[in-house]
């Protein structure tokens, strides 16, 4: 669904993506992981367009995203630290965004999540009142509202506190079971473990490897992501 | 892209500072015209706005609200929207914002007073000014990442239009006095839109016997409807061109 080839991306002298090269496909729910500065989040904007990459290309659904931009309706994405216009309230920012996508939104939105995280009691709060973890709320709640194909998730749980980071947990499963793809980028490894099926490593901008998960664990002897992880960190 | 304007408008609406430009000019407009009989006194004052003022506030105003809208641009270029749509938007809202605001500060008191052709090229060539200086500031916006940075930028390019331009103007003219530079002085006029309004207002008022030989050369070619239409398309060119390349650095920027 998601090609992505050859996808290099320098910030001044700083490599941040080397040639990455992946293949994401349909209900695969894939663990991005890696050290502080790996190039994550900056692999993930590539994918939505928001950072162009200096050579390589990507490609959704077989068609190139540069110069596209109608393949990202078919995107949710929860940004790592969600910034939004401070004077909007979360009600006006909600109207904005279900105007903005109309168009092209086919079936009812899924306001599951906005119902779970209590938001429609505070849709008169600005957004620059919020607290970090409410900020997340609406950030997750966006990326799920119009039931997209696929779901990008960079660091969903960082903020949330437990109740609501375990009802974002059921919901990336239940969308999972529908047969999404659901990228997700975390350092809380122990979380993914009941979510993942694809793992992808990467470190200084490299990718390292890209292993399902089954062939992970048999590979380092381990059932835990995380115990899994930490063996690869040690071979190295 | 109109929703994506309605937005951006709202957004200028609600936090005032238009309103209060817009209040301000309108002070101005309606003082200017009740305090002098002469309404022809009364237009050489605006004049002076309009070639001062309007551009700076709408330089420094884009400029601060473009940095602003770091937070809205990213949300909506990670949404199903082209980023030259998201950017054209942006700056269609804030210079119909400004336009507005100058035709109801400036354009309204002197459609009243002072319905004359004079009266009539001075809030064109106000509207046309906002428009430029608008577009200067998205370009200026768009090259740099820091704020402070990019808000002196905008400054020192009004700095440069309002001042410094006139200033080397009359250096080449005292250099080269000895050549014969008045159609030079026609091309380089061209280089800059306020200079240019400047001409267009001055040659209406018939005051241009005071700019001497050139002024003459001026009379003949701003003075004739070729040479008005010239005048215009060179503007337009001026808020083409500074969109047409912040567009092109926006659709590649990383955000």
């Amino acid at each position: 669904m998601i090609i992505a080839t050859n996808v290099t991306k320098k910030f001044g002298r700083l490599t941040v993506l080397n040639n990455v090269s992946v293949n994401c496909n349909k209900g695969e729910c894939i663990a991005l992981i890696g050290p502080n500065g790996s190039g994550k989040t900056t692999l993930v904007k590539s994918i939505l367009g928001m950072v162009v990459p200096d050579s390589g290309f990507i490609t959704f659904n077989g068609l190139n995203i540069l110069h596209n931009w109608e393949y990202r309706r078919h995107i949710g994405y929860m940004p790592q630290i969600g910034r939004y216009p401070e004077n909007m309230t979360i009600g006006h920012l909600f109207t904005m965004m279900k105007d903005i996508r109309k168009a092209e939104q086919q079936g009812p939105l899924d306001e599951e999540l906005l119902h779970a995280f209590g938001l429609p009691a505070m849709m008169e709060k600005r957004m620059r009142t919020l607290s970090g973890g409410t900020t997340q709320r609406v950030s997750a709640a966006l990326a799920f509202l119009f039931n997209p194909d696929v779901l990008i998730l960079d660091e969903p749980t960082a903020g949330l506190d437990p109740v609501a980071s375990e009802i974002l947990k059921e919901k990336i499963i239940n969308e999972k079971q529908k047969g999404k793809l659901i990228m997700i980028t975390s350092h809380i490894l122990s979380e993914l473990d009941d979510l993942v099926t694809q793992v992808i490593y990467m470190q200084d901008g490299n990718l390292l490897f890209h292993k399902s998960m089954a062939h992970l664990q048999k590979d380092t002897g381990e059932t835990k992501l995380s115990k899994a992880i930490a063996s690869v960190m040690r071979n190295q | 892209m109109i929703k994506i304007i309605k937005y951006v408008i709202a957004d200028i609406l609600r936090n005032k500072i238009v309103i209060a430009y817009t209040a301000f000019l309108l002070a101005i407009g309606m003082s200017v015209f009740n305090l002098e009989d002469n309404t022809t006194k009364g237009l050489l004052s605006l004049l002076n706005i309009v070639l001062i003022v309007v551009p700076l506030v709408c330089i420094i105003f884009s400029t601060i609200y473009v940095y602003n809208s770091a937070e809205f641009i990213e949300l909506l270029v990670s949404q199903p929207l082209q980023r030259k749509h998201i950017w054209l938007s942006l700056f269609s809202g804030i210079a119909l914002a400004l336009v507005l605001a100058f035709f109801i500060g400036i354009g309204l008191p002197v459609l009243l007073y002072s319905f004359t052709p004079t009266g009539f090229i001075l809030v064109v060539v106000g509207l046309l000014l906002t428009v430029i200086f608008v577009a200067i500031a998205l370009l200026a916006a768009v090259n740099t990442r820091d704020k402070a940075k990019g808000i002196g930028i905008a400054v020192l390019l009004w700095l440069y239009f309002s001042l410094l331009f006139d200033g080397l103007i009359l250096f080449i003219l005292f250099q080269f006095a000895d050549y014969p530079l008045e159609n030079l002085m026609l091309v380089l006029s061209a280089l800059n839109p306020v200079d240019m309004g400047r001409i267009l207002i001055l040659l209406k008022m018939d005051i241009s016997a005071l700019m001497g030989y050139t002024g003459a050369i001026f009379q003949n070619f701003f003075g004739t409807t070729t040479g008005m239409i010239a005048t215009i398309l060179v503007m337009m060119l001026w808020m083409v061109l500074p969109v047409f390349f912040s567009l092109r650095i926006f659709k590649r920027k990383d955000l």
